[in-house]
């Protein structure tokens, strides 16, 4: 079900967390299967994002998926982290089985919510 | 190699000593085909009327005649629902279930349905209880059948069979039970229990997989399931698997002859796991009646850890658990078990079964609930979902 990457994400994510100083939160849920990601933002005065973390509700995917999101959004511009797709986070991983590819979904759509929930404060 | 623990014994269990050695003549020293005349057909059949004979008199059936060996449970539930369906359609074409049946029973009736057939999938209490009042209110001109399981293999509740087929014969109906999880867990007697169709399992019950039984009444109609030879009474052709029907009477024989030291077993496991988890771990629901079930099965919803993960990790720690029913482990939705009971989604998805087995051990249990606890921590300090923030 699960290949080495994988596993080794869930069972040492560097990501897990909370973040002090979080300047933006996105919370991605999946209605059908339960599963829940927060990811939380420190964006600089300069829009970089310095750092990212997360929490999560899920299967062994959902939490190595946030954990490589994490990875995948740090030192970009806010902006930037709005390529970052579901796609790249399945690469990053070396595949998911097919009836997991939604945990990189969840993962790219909390993403985004964190960046709108970014743009939203500071519009404020 | 580390410690390993086996809670996983209601998707199936090791084969028995006793049942393997029943077996092992059947592959070598007694191989004939039970349908030949000769000898060695005459030893096989001896072999296979002698399985038959044990089973019947387990469960009570008037005649041995009145089972019909299958690949296992989910054959027997197939055959049961749509050959007992089709045989009485010119009488009715309305089916009434339970919403909290096994898949091989559910998804039998979703076949009918694609035919013409109509059924109702009757609701649950949050105990996993079908009410009997619900069973009446169901039935219609055009029933034929009623299904309940005897018991649930998600949660252990025990249905009151005995009530429910009693109604369905006030109504001329016949009723069929998937006993698969139930069979050693109590005393089946399909005469006083008025089960007109019962299917069982060997793998449940320390038999060979791949294995097992339809009772079948004498007077009920049910359609041949498989065309091509004399066996099963004409009703299901094909070579008698020999040495795992051998096994299979052995199995229900055992299972049936040391019901009360199993029991008394199983309970004293299972209270001694479920008082030592209440101890050290918060947050957590159990599933299931809370009298009416099963010593063998615990269902546990550990809030704010989602089940699969638990899984992986328990399964690191050599630990055999399992989320929802086996064949649902590829499936993205909660169990529709704990659904029709009115969980939510959150603990629905933080609900782990643990099966116990009779050869488990106190310090087994210890072992299991001091894992429990790290896992269980482990997974909430990451969660998103928040004690605050709980439905």
């Amino acid at each position: 079900m699960y290949n080495q990457t994988v596993m080794a994400k869930f069972l040492r994510p560097e990501n897990a967390g909370t973040l002090r100083g979080a300047n933006a939160v996105g919370k991605a849920g999946n209605a059908t299967c339960g599963d829940v990601i927060k990811l939380y933002l420190l964006v600089d005065e300069e829009g970089v994002i310095e750092e990212a973390k997360f929490k999560t509700f899920g299967c062994p995917a959902s939490i190595a998926c946030s954990d490589v999101a994490c990875d995948l959004v740090r030192g970009l511009l806010v902006d930037e982290a709005l390529n970052v797709s579901s796609k790249e986070i399945y690469d990053e991983l070396g595949g998911l089985d097919d009836s997991r590819v939604y945990c990189s979904v969840l993962a790219e759509d909390a993403i985004k919510l964190a960046v709108e929930n970014y743009y939203k404060k500071i519009s404020k | 190699m580390g410690r390993k623990v086996y809670l996983d014994n209601a998707a199936t269990t090791y084969v028995s000593g006793e049942v393997l050695s029943e077996m092992l003549p059947c592959f070598n020293a007694i191989y004939g085909n039970s349908n030949s005349l000769h000898s060695y057909g005459r030893d096989a059949s001896a072999i296979v009327d002698r399985a038959r004979d044990r089973i019947a008199h387990a469960i009570n059936a008037q005649k041995s005649n009145e089972i019909y060996f299958t690949s296992g449970g989910t054959e027997a539930d197939n055959w049961a629902i749509k050959g007992i369906a089709h045989a009485y359609a010119s009488k009715g074409k309305h089916i009434i279930t339970s919403s909290i049946e096994h898949h091989a029973v559910l998804d039998s009736c979703k076949e009918l349905e694609k035919e013409g057939f109509s059924v109702t999938y009757l609701p649950v209490d949050k105990t996993g209880l079908v009410n009997l009042a619900d069973v009446i209110h169901a039935i219609r001109k055009d029933t034929t059948l009623i299904s309940i399981m005897a018991v649930n293999n998600e949660v252990g509740t025990i249905q009151n069979i005995k009530a429910i087929a009693k109604t369905a014969h006030d109504y001329g109906l016949v009723f069929h039970t998937d006993a698969v999880q139930a069979v050693g867990a109590f005393r089946l007697d399909v005469q006083d229990m008025e089960i007109d169709a019962m299917s069982i399992s060997g793998h449940k019950i320390y038999g060979p997989k791949g294995i097992g039984a339809l009772y079948v009444k004498n007077g009920i109609l049910i359609d041949n399931l498989i065309d091509g030879g004399n066996q099963e009474r004409g009703k299901r052709g094909g070579t008698v698997n020999v040495p795992a029907v051998a096994g299979l009477g052995k199995a229900v024989e055992i299972a049936c002859r040391d019901i009360s030291i199993n029991q008394q077993k199983l309970k004293a496991i299972r209270d001694y796991f479920i008082k030592s988890v209440k101890e050290k771990i918060d947050y957590i629901q159990i599933n299931g009646h809370p009298q009416q079930k099963i010593n063998g099965t615990v269902n546990i919803s550990f809030e704010m850890a989602e089940a699969e993960s638990l899984l992986m990790l328990l399964d690191l720690d050599g630990i055999a658990v399992s989320t929802t029913s086996a064949c649902m482990s590829n499936a993205l939705e909660p169990s529709h078990v704990l659904r029709a009971m009115g969980l939510s989604d959150d603990l629905a998805q933080s609900a782990v079964r643990f099966s116990f087995g009779k050869n488990l051990s106190k310090s087994d249990i210890d072992y299991v609930v001091e894992m429990l606890v790290k896992d269980v921590a482990r997974l909430r300090s990451i969660s998103a979902i928040t004690k605050a923030g709980r439905k």
